[in-house]
């Protein structure tokens, strides 16, 4: 049995029903006790599991990120949530310096299971500092490893799995997707960290995406049916450990790939998801193999300077249609 | 202290009536910037409501008696650099409605041509070193331009605001350590106005008088009242001779408050209608009307006056802002790096 719930809804089902089955999970960050989330994600749970497990930090995420940091050392398993992972820049040295070494340094003796989580990218006209990815800036860090989605059933299974690892995870989620339904199962279920997911069979290109830029590629792919161009359509769910099985497997049948990342060009995702399969499946490939980003600029405020910078389905048709060697 | 005050009294001509102690030039100016900011704040929140203005926005209503003691208590060349609740403090710089507006409606016209929008204002001509996003980060950010003003031997400071929830982030402690040992010329506000979105200062530390949090670095402070003009000034004016005399750093807490949520999208449940009533009973804007017109220090009509131009400004600034274009979305590989033909990737 399902039902529809929002991704808001999801997420905070994963987190309570993690802390019914686990003492030692909690939750804390900025207003997700009293005010019940920034974005209303930890709703109610203030109400369910009292102050000492759903806690309120003062604005200060270097220092609460260590605290939640020492606490996984000490045997709890913290929740930090970050209001956006744009904040989460201060924390980086907790997470990276050593939620990500801790267990390297101490030869296998301490581990780190926690789980920071917030809303990585672009959330309209918000500008530069407020509308960043991070998925490859964690992802590049050994030690971590890193979630990014918006399907509300394959994140509150994901969250759940993050909850339950004993290595430290980033799930990065999106703040225009929460109010997003999707069909989401009555009964309890994990969905694998890890493992992408095939979210529209095709013959002719395989996209790949992740987190919010989905919804562009889905967009782009349907568009491309009535033009008779069918795209699979893939979901990468996790970005660390990368699956690039599936996508190797995907383009052995289709011969192209257009991979669509909100992120910076460099060094990112998309860079990456192109090396393993250049690798993987160099013989398959009929076209170079071609990306979608945002601008490698930073995020003026302005309607034109958001249009301008991010992927959208028309620019993701255009690569489609490149990697086919068909006018655009 | 009561002579330091003195001194800085002194600064401002009086009009000679004992009942108020700065000029009437010095009132009317207060009164026309406070004003000038309440209605460009409502002028903003309107243009939100239609979605003219996108984003995050946060207005200084409440607040203005601090950007009014700003107007005068310091001199030409000090710098200053805030938060993302900024409109008012770049009006107080003396930047002017039109381009603040087209700013937040995102037009090329805008003071940064539309790439900051409401949380990002900035302007060289006005020693005004922005709007920033990121809660706590102009703390360095100030002390830093403030060192600056010192290496190069100037008489200058920077003013340094953030917000009570600011005051918990760690660069705060850095920062007041490092401009105490250097002796920089740094005048930290927090502007205290109860709460950091729906948290209010008590439940942020077991600290609430913040500007106590001098005292562990031996840096002078003191809690001023923020809903008088007059008080802020005074304390600004302390606060700078005491660093222009080289004593380093000193920390101002301004009581205020603001009568709008934290943002547009805050709907402000966590405080009582009680509460908001009694700072309302406290407008800076009304308050220093009355006084004026009470103390006799100007007449109806030149209130009348202020209020005609500050309408038709406000209304002026939003035609502008409606009227100018939107920039071209390629201005976005603009002033990334000066280098002007820097590869980008595509
Ligand atoms: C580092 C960081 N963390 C969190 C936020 C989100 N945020 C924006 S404003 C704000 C509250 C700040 O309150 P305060 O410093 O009291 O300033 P006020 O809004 O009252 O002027 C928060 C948590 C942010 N912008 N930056
Ligand atoms: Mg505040």
């Amino acid at each position: 049995m399902s039902r529809i719930i929002t991704l808001r809804d999801a997420l905070r089902e994963a987190m309570s029903e993690e802390m019914r089955r686990d003492e030692n999970v909690f939750l804390m960050g900025e207003e997700v006790a009293e005010y019940n989330g920034a974005y209303k994600v930890s709703k109610g749970m203030l109400e369910e599991f009292g102050e000492k497990r759903v806690i309120d930090t003062p604005i200060a995420e270097l220092g609460f990120t260590g605290i939640g940091v020492g606490a996984a050392m000490n045997g709890l398993r913290p929740i930090v949530e970050f209001m956006t992972w744009n904040f989460a820049i201060l924390a980086f040295d907790q997470i990276v310096n050593n939620a990500a070494k801790t267990l390297s340094q101490s030869a296998g003796q301490f581990s780190c299971p926690i789980v920071f989580r917030g809303p990585s990218g672009s959330a309209g006209q918000l500008a530069q500092q407020h509308s960043q990815t991070f998925e490859s800036w964690m992802a590049n860090c050994p030690g971590l490893k890193v979630i990014s989605i918006i399907d509300p059933a394959d994140s509150k299974g994901l969250l759940k799995s993050a909850i339950r690892d004993e290595d430290p995870v980033c799930f990065m989620e999106s703040e225009v997707m929460y109010g997003m339904k999707g069909e989401v199962p009555e009964e309890e279920y994990l969905t694998p960290i890890g493992v992408a997911a095939v979210r529209k069979e095709g013959t002719d290109v395989t996209i790949v995406s992740y987190n919010k830029m989905m919804e562009e590629a889905k967009a782009a792919a349907a568009e491309l049916e009535k033009e008779g161009i069918s795209a699979e359509v893939i979901d990468l769910r996790t970005i660390k450990p990368l699956d690039y099985e599936t996508i190797v497997k995907s383009v052995k049948k289709t011969n192209r790939l257009v991979v669509v990342d909100e992120a910076w060009p460099f060094a990112g995702v998309s860079a990456e998801v192109t090396y393993q399969l250049q690798k993987y499946a160099f013989d398959y490939l009929d076209a170079p193999i071609v990306r979608v980003n945002s601008a490698d600029t930073s995020l003026a405020y302005s309607a034109p300077y958001v249009e301008e910078y991010l992927p959208n389905p028309k620019k993701i048709i255009d690569a489609v249609k490149s990697v086919m060697y068909v006018g655009a | 202290m009561a002579s330091v005050i003195e001194k800085g009294k002194k600064k401002i001509k009086s009009n000679g009536k004992a009942k108020s102690a700065y000029s009437k030039e010095t009132y009317l100016e207060w009164y026309e910037m406070m004003l000038r900011i309440r209605r460009f704040e409502e002028a903003t929140l309107m243009a939100y409501g239609q979605q003219k203005v996108r984003g995050f926005c946060h207005v200084y209503i409440g607040q203005e008696a601090i950007a009014g003691g700003l107007v005068s208590a310091l001199i030409p060349g000090d710098k200053i650099v805030t938060a993302y609740r900024q409109h008012g403090i770049a009006l107080s710089r003396g930047m002017d409605s039109k381009s603040c507006m087209a700013e937040l409606f995102g037009k090329s016209t805008g003071c940064v041509k539309g790439k900051g929008g409401s949380m990002h204002f900035f302007s060289k001509a006005h020693d005004y070193f922005g709007g920033n996003g990121i809660v706590g980060a102009q703390i360095p950010i100030g002390t830093g331009i403030a060192f600056a003003e010192k290496y190069k031997g100037t008489n200058n400071l920077c003013v340094t605001m953030f917000g009570d929830g600011a005051s918990r982030q760690g660069a705060l402690y850095e920062s007041f350590n490092m401009a105490m040992t250097w002796k920089i010329p740094v005048l930290y506000i927090v502007e205290n106005n109860g709460y950091a979105m729906g948290t209010s200062v008590d439940r942020t530390s077991n600290v609430t008088d913040i500007h106590t949090v001098g005292d562990a670095f031996d840096m002078a402070h003191e809690a001023i009242d923020g809903m008088h003009v007059e008080k802020v000034h005074e304390g600004l004016v302390r606060a700078a001779e005491h660093i222009r005399a080289g004593n380093g750093p000193y920390f101002l807490e301004i009581k205020t408050y603001r009568y709008k949520g934290h943002s547009v999208s805050d709907p402000a449940k966590y405080r009582t209608k009680e509460e908001l009533n009694h700072y309302k009973g406290l407008d800076p804007v009304k308050n220093t009307e009355l006084k004026i017109l009470e103390d006799k220090i100007a007449s109806k009509d030149e209130i009348q006056a202020i209020k005609d131009k500050i309408k038709i400004e406000i209304k002026e600034a939003v035609k502008f802002a409606e009227e100018s274009p939107l920039p071209d979305g390629k201005g976005l590989y603009e002033d990334n790096y000066l280098q002007k033909d820097f590869p980008f990737l595509t």
